[in-house]
């Protein structure tokens, strides 16, 4: 069976959950084979079916932003001739599929949100234009590198071997342009990760920037929390927690959207998730065309009671 | 003297029906288009360095007649010069074949820096500005909130998921910036008014010695086999929320089971 890259991002050496969703995608096309950067290989790779780990570990992968990893692993694309190539779909994943992709002058395919096989075919969904349309393509030149969303597969346990293969690339000079010169980590929120979580709680212009009501609600239900643009934009919340086109896209089984009017940009990150629910005082807000269930009202009268009858019923 | 081009992309506009034409390519004449929201972050960020010493913003896009357009918005902005790279076998390209093509026009311009917005908004990849880098062999500097520029050299921050990283690169460098920047001016009449006078170039694929079989939809790397509109969501149920909106609202949840 032959082999599929994977890129696994692990950042402070923490493998992702989204990492994990592509070995399990991985499996479907061939024998997945891990791609990590860093020092200590994380179990987890050949527990989610990593049969080969490529390991890369080198300070130059993060002294400098993509050019060193994309070339380490166009490298491994040369070497193995792998069936496929998977990354995850962050800003760097994708940016190193693109530069993989040219240098192997294959096709590219980016945010996938689900992966088919069928015999040598291998066919991915997208959803664009705001979530309005939903797109099958496939490559039709060299070896398929496919950027995948979050929450495109479960990660399924599927004991490996995941034999380590040291590897080692002479990087290029060409591609130490970019040198990251600090790196401060995000601060943990305590909640799940946003594309990562059943259930999201989102705050807009109708918070008037206060996110409290929202945050107590979210963390009855167990959410993680967005926001909107609107919200970013008056700094009332970090833009990392950004739902929209220029921010994070989810696609939750549960969409809350708290003071949320519903512009295009916004429906653009949530437009796809199971069930949508808004509270929101301007009954025409465009977002009550997308809902399952919405309230007219006052998110700062309406949520700490849902919050507080949520408690109730849990005892 | 500082040289910038911001390379630039004429979309559908994201607040209208948008489609898909009978090739499987995004429909692009029958919705109105505009210079895409994202890449006016990139002229405003452009003319704000040029402005704070000397130099040129030369903007450039390629696209159908029509893109014409979006190197007008950019010159009302207050661009200098604009280039127009148009050819009927560029239709249907794809993100490699657009970046051969901006990467060959950039070449023949004089240019210290150029700046991309973070996507498009309507192929939204986000990729063409590391492309561009790639095949240029220049540093890439890509998704910053915030951009610096001093002298021959670029410092961005790049905001993360897991970290926020400062990245710096020197010499001719490729930056792409994100929304975070700062708001994009609006045209002023006087803008409006100076730029019918600016000089744009038109140029063709033979301009930039361009093979026509290295372009276009059936050089594209990838195809689109079908597309599908998603199906319409059923109106759901609106309650007026008269003292007991909450509770009705976890009523709700509780029966989905998220309660």
């Amino acid at each position: 069976m032959s082999e599929v890259l994977v890129l696994i991002d692990a950042p402070e050496g923490k493998v992702t959950k989204p990492s994990l969703e592509l070995l399990t995608i991985a499996a479907r096309i061939g024998e997945p084979s891990a791609v990590f950067f860093g020092s200590d290989v994380p179990s987890s790779l050949a527990e989610y079916g990593a049969a080969k780990v490529y390991q890369l570990d080198d300070a130059v992968y993060e002294e400098y932003l993509v050019g060193p990893k994309a070339e380490a692993l166009a490298q491994l694309v040369a070497e193995k001739s792998p069936a496929a190539v998977l990354v995850p779909a962050t800003s760097e994943g994708k940016e190193i599929g693109a530069r993989v992709a040219l240098k192997a002058e294959s096709g590219y395919i980016t945010d996938a949100v689900d992966v088919a096989v069928d015999g040598d075919s291998v066919t991915t969904t997208q959803s664009v234009f705001a979530g309005n349309f939903t797109v099958q393509a496939a490559v039709t030149k060299g070896i398929p590198v496919i950027a995948v969303k979050p929450n495109s597969a479960t990660p399924e346990k599927a004991d490996a071997a995941g034999t380590v293969e040291a590897v080692s690339v002479d990087v290029s000079d060409a591609a130490k342009g970019a040198k990251i010169t600090s790196s401060k980590p995000k601060e943990a929120s305590g909640r799940p990760e946003l594309t990562e979580a059943a259930i999201v709680v989102s705050g807009g212009r109708g918070t008037g920037g206060d996110f409290s009501e929202v945050e107590a609600f979210a963390d009855s239900l167990g959410a993680a929390v967005g926001a909107s643009r609107a919200a970013v934009d008056s700094g009332w919340y970090p833009h990392n927690f950004q739902i929209g086109q220029t921010g994070k896209t989810v696609s939750p089984q549960l969409y809350v959207a708290n003071g949320i009017s519903g512009a295009i940009q916004h429906r653009a990150g949530m437009q796809t998730s199971k069930t949508i629910v808004a509270v929101n005082k301007d009954e025409e807000a465009p977002i009550f065309e997308l809902v399952d269930f919405g309230v007219v009202g006052d998110l700062k009268t309406v949520l700490p009671q849902a919050t507080e009858e949520i408690v109730k019923r849990k005892g | 003297m500082t040289n910038i081009v911001v390379a630039v992309k004429y979309v559908p506009d994201a607040t209208a029906d948008r489609t898909f034409s009978s090739d499987n390519t995004v429909d692009r004449d029958n919705v109105d288009g505009l210079l895409s929201e994202l890449d006016e972050y990139a002229v405003e960020q452009a003319l704000q360095v040029v402005e704070a010493g000397e130099g040129e913003v030369t903007v450039l896009t390629v696209g159908p007649e029509d893109a014409a357009d979006a190197v007008r918005k950019a010159l009302q902005m207050g661009a200098d010069k604009g280039v127009h790279v148009v050819d009927d076998a560029i239709h249907g390209s794809d993100a490699f074949a657009t970046s051969l093509v901006l990467a060959k026009a950039i070449e023949k311009l004089e240019y210290d820096f150029v700046f991309f917005g973070m996507g498009s908004t309507d192929g939204s990849m986000g990729i063409v500005p590391t492309l561009v880098a790639e095949r240029l062999g220049l540093p890439a500097v890509t998704f910053g909130s915030e951009v610096t520029v001093d002298g021959d050299s670029v410092t961005i921050r790049r905001d993360g998921d897991a970290a926020t990283q400062e990245i710096s690169a020197s010499g001719k460098v490729v930056v792409s910036v994100t929304d975070q920047t700062g708001e994009a001016r609006y045209p002023s009449f006087k803008g409006i008014m100076a730029a019918k006078k600016k000089p744009v170039d038109t140029w063709s694929l033979s301009d930039l010695g361009v093979d026509a079989g290295e372009v276009g939809l059936e050089n594209a790397w990838t195809k689109v086999e079908s597309f599908e509109p998603r199906p319409p969501r059923t109106a759901g149920e609106i309650v007026t929320d008269e003292g007991d909106g909450g509770v009705k609202l976890v009523e709700f949840l509780a029966s989905k089971k998220f309660v």
